[in-house]
C-alpha cells in the first residue's frame, strides 16, 4: 500500500525564538531550520512499515517555501521514495495546508497518511484532524502504536488519561505523538542517494486550492518574563520560605 | 452573540475543564449553550445546567457518541454549531481531537489554545512552547477555538438553573470504532487541576524511585507529573507528561525534582503561582524560573523534606 507522509520546515527545536522588535512575528533571519520533530516520528513510522513489507511506496509531502525542499531531502534520505512540493511563499494557516494536502490525496490515492501531530512553531495541532475532515477519512491522532491489520489500522493514542486503541477504516489518517517510535539519522550514501530520488513542484492554485485564511496575526510579544528566585541552602529552609514567604503549603 | 461550549467528561462527571471554558466563553460575551455529547450521560447534562452562566444545555445521548470519535461527534457539532458564533472546547486530547474537524466541516480556520480573549474576535495564544504570545483576530462567520485551561479561571460549577433539551440527530461515520483503554488509577489529584504538582525528572533515574514524590505529593495533596525525559525513559507512563505537547499546568506550587528545564518543559508549568527546583546541577536551566531552588542530591533532598512535612 501507498504511504503519504507530510513534514514541515521549522525552527529547530533547539534554539530559543525571539520576539522582533516591531512585535510582527518571531525572528527567523540567520535561525537554524529543521524537520519538525513529530514529523520526523512520521517519516520514521513510514519507513518502518515499508520494512515491514506492509507499505510498499512512500511519498513525502510538504507545503511550504522553496527552501522545504531541505527538508523533502532529509524525508528522501530517511528512506522516502519520492517528494511533492506545494510550493507556497506564504504562511498558511492549517486549513489552507489541510486543503493542499487534500488535493495530493486525491491524485495520489494513498491508504494511510501520516502526519506529526503538532508544529512546534505555530503549536495549532489541526492540520492532521482537518484532512481527515475533508477526505472523509477516520483518524489516529497522538498515536503511539500503529498496526495495520487488513483493510483496517489499530491506533493506540496518548490520550490525558492514559491510552486509548481505536480501530480506523483505510484509507486513514494518523497523527504521531512522542513514544511512536525513534527516528534514525539518515545515513551519508542516503544522504547522496536522496540527491536524485524525484522531487516534483506544484503551486496551491496548481492544485486548485484557495490559501485564503479568515485568522490575521496583528502583532506577536514575548511573554512575561520570570526572574529567577532565590537560592536556598536547606530543606528547612525551603520549608520555611514556602510555609512563611509564599504560603503555599 | 452566542456561543456553544462542549462539555469535557467520561459520560459520569463533568470535567473542570469545562468550567474554564464557560470562563472563556463568558470574556467573548453573549448567550452560552453547553453541548453534552457521550453516551448514558444524562447525569453530566445535569451537572452542566448547574454551572454559573449557562442558558441551555444540548444533551446528545447516543450510543455513537459513546467515546467521542471524532468522526462522529464533529458531524453533530458542526450540524448544531451553525447556529452559533463561537463554538469552544478545552485544549483536552478530546477537544484536540475532534474540534480541527469541526472547523474544517464549516470551512473556518481553527484558533488553538487561547489564553486570554481581547474582544469577541481577538484572542491571544502561545506560539513556539509559549517563547511568543501572538494577538489574533479572526473574520471567519463561526469562530472556533480551543481554550487552555489554564488561562482563565473557572466559573463556579453551582448556581445555574439551565434548561437541559435533547438533541435527536445520530450521526455514524462508520468509519472508526473504539477498541479499549488504559486509563491511569489514581487516588492524587489530576494534573490539570491540581493546586501543587511535583514533577520528577531525567534525575530520577528509574520509576521505582518516583515512590519518594508520591510519598511528598500524599502529604500536600498534590498530583505527581514528570518531563518528558523521564516518559520517554519509561519511568512514568505517558499521561504524567507536563510540556509543550503534554499536559499544561499551572498550580500554586510546582515542584521540579530532578528536572534540567528544556523549554518544552518550561511551556508547560511556567505560569505556576511558585516553582521550585531541586536539582544537583546548579547550571540547571529549571533554576532560571525557580522561585526557590536547591542545589542538593535529590535522593537525600527529597526524603528530607517529606520528613519535614
Amino acid at each position: 500500500m501507498k504511504v503519504l507522509v507530510a513534514v514541515k520546515r521549522v525552527v529547530d527545536y533547539n534554539v530559543k525564538v525571539r520576539v522582533k522588535a516591531d512585535n510582527s512575528g518571531v525572528d527567523l533571519a540567520n535561525v537554524k531550520m529543521s524537520m519538525n520533530p513529530f514529523c520526523e516520528i512520521a517519516v520514521e513510522e513510514a519507513v518502518r512499515l515499508k520494512e515491514k513489507g506492509v507499505a510498499t511506496e512512500i511519498v513525502a509531502v510538504t507545503v511550504g517555501p522553496t527552501a522545504a525542499q531541505e527538508q523533502l531531502r532529509t524525508a528522501l534520505a530517511l528512506g522516502a521514495d519520492r517528494a511533492v512540493l506545494v510550493e507556497s511563499a506564504d504562511e498558511l494557516s492549517s486549513l489552507a495546508i489541510a486543503k493542499a494536502l487534500k488535493a495530493v490525496v486525491d491524485k495520489e490515492q494513498p491508504q494511510l497518511v501520516i502526519l506529526g501531530k503538532q508544529a512546534i512553531d505555530s503549536d495549532n495541532n489541526q492540520t492532521g484532524q482537518m484532512l481527515a475532515a475533508l477526505s472523509g477519512y477516520a483518524q489516529g491522532t497522538f498515536a503511539s502504536e500503529v498496526a495495520v491489520e487488513g483493510d483496517s489500522v489499530k491506533v493506540t493514542r496518548e490520550i490525558d488519561g492514559g491510552l486509548q486503541t481505536v480501530a480506523l477504516k483505510l484509507p486513514a489518517i494518523v497523527t504521531t505523538d512522542l513514544r511512536l517510535n525513534e527516528p534514525r539519522y539518515a545515513s551519508l550514501p542516503n544522504i547522496m542517494k536522496a540527491k536524485k530520488k524525484p522531487l516534483e513542484v506544484v503551486k496551491p492554485e496548481d492544485l486548485g486550492v484557495s490559501t485564503a485564511s479568515t485568522v490575521t496575526t496583528l502583532k506577536v510579544e514575548a511573554p512575561a518574563a520570570r526572574s529567577a528566585g532565590i537560592k536556598v541552602k536547606s530543606v528547612d529552609e525551603l520549608v520555611d520560605k514556602l510555609k512563611n514567604e509564599a504560603k503555599v503549603i | 452573540m452566542s456561543i456553544l461550549v462542549i462539555a469535557e467528561h467520561n459520560n459520569a462527571e463533568l470535567n473542570a475543564a469545562t468550567l474554564n471554558t464557560v470562563a472563556a466563553a463568558k470574556a467573548i460575551g453573549g448567550d452560552i449553550d453547553v453541548l453534552v455529547a457521550g453516551a448514558g450521560c444524562a447525569a453530566v447534562a445535569d451537572a452542566a445546567a448547574k454551572v454559573t452562566g449557562v442558558n441551555k444545555v444540548l444533551l446528545a445521548d447516543n450510543a455513537a457518541y459513546a467515546n467521542l470519535l471524532p468522526e462522529n461527534v464533529s458531524l453533530l457539532i458542526a450540524e448544531l454549531g451553525k447556529g452559533y458564533s463561537h463554538i469552544l472546547a478545552p485544549a483536552s486530547t478530546n477537544g484536540k481531537n475532534y474540534l480541527p474537524r469541526v472547523a474544517a466541516l464549516l470551512d473556518v480556520d481553527q484558533i488553538s489554545e487561547i489564553i486570554g480573549v481581547e474582544s469577541a474576535d481577538t484572542f491571544k495564544r502561545p506560539i513556539y512552547a509559549g517563547n511568543a504570545i501572538a494577538t489574533v483576530q479572526s473574520n471567519a462567520a463561526i469562530k472556533v477555538i480551543t481554550v487552555r485551561s489554564t488561562g482563565f479561571d473557572a466559573v463556579a460549577a453551582e448556581g445555574g438553573s439551565a434548561a437541559v433539551e435533547a438533541v435527536a440527530s445520530a450521526h455514524d461515520a462508520g468509519v472508526s470504532s473504539f477498541v479499549g483503554e488504559e486509563l491511569a488509577k489514581s487516588d492524587r489529584p489530576e494534573l490539570a487541576g491540581a493546586k501543587i504538582v511535583i514533577s520528577g525528572g531525567r534525575g530520577m533515574q528509574n520509576g521505582d524511585n518516583f515512590e519518594m514524590l508520591y510519598k511528598v505529593a500524599d502529604k500536600l495533596g498534590a498530583a505527581v507529573g514528570a518531563s518528558r525525559a523521564a516518559v520517554d525513559a519509561g519511568f512514568v507512563p505517558n499521561d504524567m507528561q507536563v510540556g509543550q505537547t503534554g499536559k499544561i499546568v499551572a498550580p500554586q506550587l510546582y515542584v521540579a525534582v530532578g528536572i534540567s528545564g528544556a523549554i518544552q518543559h518550561l511551556a508547560g508549568m511556567k505560569d505556576s503561582k511558585v516553582i521550585v527546583a531541586i536539582n544537583k546541577d546548579e547550571e540547571a536551566p529549571i533554576f532560571q524560573v525557580a522561585d526557590y531552588g536547591l542545589v542538593a542530591d535529590l535522593f537525600e533532598a527529597v526524603p528530607e523534606l517529606e520528613g519535614k512535612l
